[in-house]
């Protein structure tokens, strides 16, 4: 934030500046005006589809509003905000959600940094390989979520099992393990679908860092005699940070609001239920309009909290075109 | 570890000899131990067979689907196919269709227009413009759910599909104008001022200077669009009923009948994943750049 938003105008724009500092001060607002005509269909679009709703969330977060008992509705205070940090099945709802969002776009990252590391070598067949890995991200995420459920963890037909089955037959034994993936670990077979989600858009972002990385400096260093991890740790590592940020930023957007996964794969039970599964039930199932409507606000409050975070990074990238 | 891009073998002037060979060299070493490659198609396998898994369960009868262990050979059918055909997904599938063209065709209208004020003829602090369109896309839609759905009840737009259009238009502007910008930032100055100085007007200047740059990235952003609008889950979920449903909606609705049913679901996982998969296998590298908002090129 420290350049970029104090200038008025940016490089791309000197070759339009406003008229001459000799013109009446009205034909400058007009030209203010004429640029800002083409932005304005989108601006108040915007606002008027998120801004206002979010509005009301707020003052209904601040009411006594149940539809099942829909007579009592008032003025609740501070009520339902007392009840987003006392009620344990609430907290334990936040803990879920930092926690599947951190192991997801940790664990993706890395993987997806070791694959494209793999993918930018040349061996035969990298196109192939290369699609091969997309495929994950691109399947809908509701199939997605009911292709593990039931095509993977089920215990009695699912893959997973039967590849057990399998492996055992295969040295004689009639009694493999046949774990119940879903209720032995249900977080981890949540964050298990979503990891293989996320690898290819992790490896996406930083394959294309890998392939824009110059090749000079590494040449240089491997003439100096540099090792394998000294070229990672001195020059592609500081090269692709920008990348990574920009990857966990984005990633943590996605599946801090992941709702499908959790949705279908386990329906919020054995302890998996994260603020956006809780959020719709509370308001879905119990009615209960005025405490929904608190928790989404406490879920903006601390996307905000990540959001300062990630304007940091961006405002970086805006900070390299500028000095363009 | 080494690479050698494109960029990397470009021939430098004045170095000729040297260069080749030391290009010589780092494509040995890219070369390197074939076991990498290996590697990499192992992890490749991997990560598609649960997707190969998909469709070769679709195309098995009920019964070779739920076998233990697995019936790899068995024999092939399009029964699951027919039993999803004949729970009526064409409405769904029309919905859906319609609610991601139409809000991707929206998106466009009203983004260009607005990456142009952000980037060609840029309005004052228009980086504090571009944070306030990001900021949108950090509210989770699950807070914002409530409100629309209760409009929607008052104002009879239940389960309507333009509502839902329109609430997808507003979900996926913030991303377009991200990424139209940092497509039409690439419009070199030069030639906007070769333009002026020869005289063009505003339709000549964006239809021969500005169109030509800014089709790819049109391209790219439309894609990013129709993948977001597709998928969604929990605004049609909310929204809809029987009327407006779309395909994620009827594929949620398509677990609850007994027996066996993992080759249907198979099946219409299948068919409701493949004009995703189409579109994102089209345009991988559109991928890439749309996903990062236009960051990475």
């Amino acid at each position: 934030m420290s350049t970029g938003t104090d200038t008025p105008i940016t490089p791309s724009g000197s070759a339009a500046s406003p008229p001459a500092p000799s013109q009446a001060t009205s034909a400058r607002r007009a030209a203010d005006w004429a640029r800002r005509a083409p932005l304005m269909p989108a601006l108040v679009f915007l606002i008027i589809c998120t801004q206002l709703p979010f509005v009301a969330t707020i003052v209904i977060s601040f009411m006594n509003w149940n539809s099942l008992r829909p007579r009592d509705r008032g003025f609740a205070g501070v009520d339902n905000y007392v009840e987003v940090f006392t009620n344990a099945s609430l907290r334990s709802s936040v803990w879920n959600t930092i926690v599947l969002t951190v192991t997801v776009v940790v664990v993706s990252l890395v993987l997806g940094l070791l694959i494209a590391l793999l993918l930018d070598r040349r061996f035969a067949g990298r196109g192939a390989v290369r699609t091969m890995m997309i495929a994950p991200f691109l399947v809908v995420p509701i199939a997605a979520a009911l292709l593990w459920k039931h095509a993977l963890f089920n215990p009695s037909y699912g893959l997973f099992n039967g590849v057990l089955t399998w492996i055992w037959q295969l040295f004689g034994s009639d009694s493999p393990p046949q774990p119940e993936w879903l209720t032995a670990a249900p977080k981890i077979a949540i964050e298990a679908a979503l990891i293989w989600q996320w690898t290819p858009f992790m490896m996406l972002i930083l394959l294309a860092g890998l392939q824009s990385k110059p090749a000079d400096a590494e040449e240089a260093a491997r003439m100096d005699g540099a090792n394998a991890w000294q070229v990672f740790r001195y020059l592609t590592f500081p090269h692709l940070r920008q990348y990574l940020e920009l990857g966990a930023l984005l990633g943590s957007i996605y599946i801090v609001q992941n709702f499908d996964a959790v949705f279908t794969i386990t329906s919020g039970s054995l302890g998996t239920a994260n603020l956006p599964y809780t959020i719709y039930q509370t308001f879905f199932q119990a009615g209960n309009y005025g405490l929904a409507s608190a928790m989404g606000v406490v879920v903006v409050i601390a996307t905000i909290i990540i959001a300062t975070f990630a304007l940091r990074v961006v405002s970086s990238m805006f900070k390299e075109e500028n000095a363009r | 570890m080494s690479t050698t891009t494109p960029v990397g073998t470009a021939p430098r002037p004045g170095a000729v000899v040297p260069t080749s060979r030391r290009e010589r060299r780092a494509r040995q070493m890219n070369r390197g131990n074939p076991l990498w490659g290996l590697l990499a198609w192992v992890v490749g396998l991997l990560f598609v067979a649960p997707v190969l898994w998909m469709v070769l369960t679709s195309l098995h009868s009920e019964t070779d689907a739920a076998t233990n262990p697995p019936s790899i050979a068995a024999a092939l059918t399009l029964d699951g196919y027919r039993s999803f055909f004949d729970a009526g997904p064409w409405p769904p599938l029309i919905n859906s269709l319609s609610a991601s063209v139409v809000s991707t065709a929206l998106v466009l209208v009203l983004a260009v227009p607005a990456a142009y004020a952000l980037s060609i003829k840029p309005v004052r602090k228009w980086t504090d413009v571009m944070f306030f369109f990001l900021s949108t896309k950090f509210m989770p839609v699950v807070a914002a759910v409530l409100p629309l759905y209760l409009f929607a009840r008052y104002t009879g737009l239940l389960d309507n599909i333009t509502y839902l259009t329109l609430l997808y238009t507003s979900m996926n502007l913030p991303i377009a104008v991200w990424m139209m910008r940092s497509f039409l930032a690439e419009v070199p100055v030069e030639m906007l001022e070769a333009a002026a100085i020869d005289g063009a007007g505003l339709i000549r200047t964006l239809r021969s200077v500005v169109a030509p740059v800014a089709l790819p990235g049109i391209a790219a952003t439309a894609l990013i669009c129709f993948i977001f609008s597709w998928n969604e889950l929990l605004l049609a979920r909310t929204l809809t009923a029987v009327v407006a449903g779309t395909s994620p909606v009827f594929l949620t609705g398509f677990v609850t009948s007994q027996g066996l049913f993992l080759a249907q679901l198979c099946a219409a996982a299948t068919v409701i994943s493949l004009p995703v998969l189409v579109a994102g296998f089209a345009a991988q590298d559109k991928l890439v750049q749309g996903l990062s908002l236009g960051a990475v090129k």
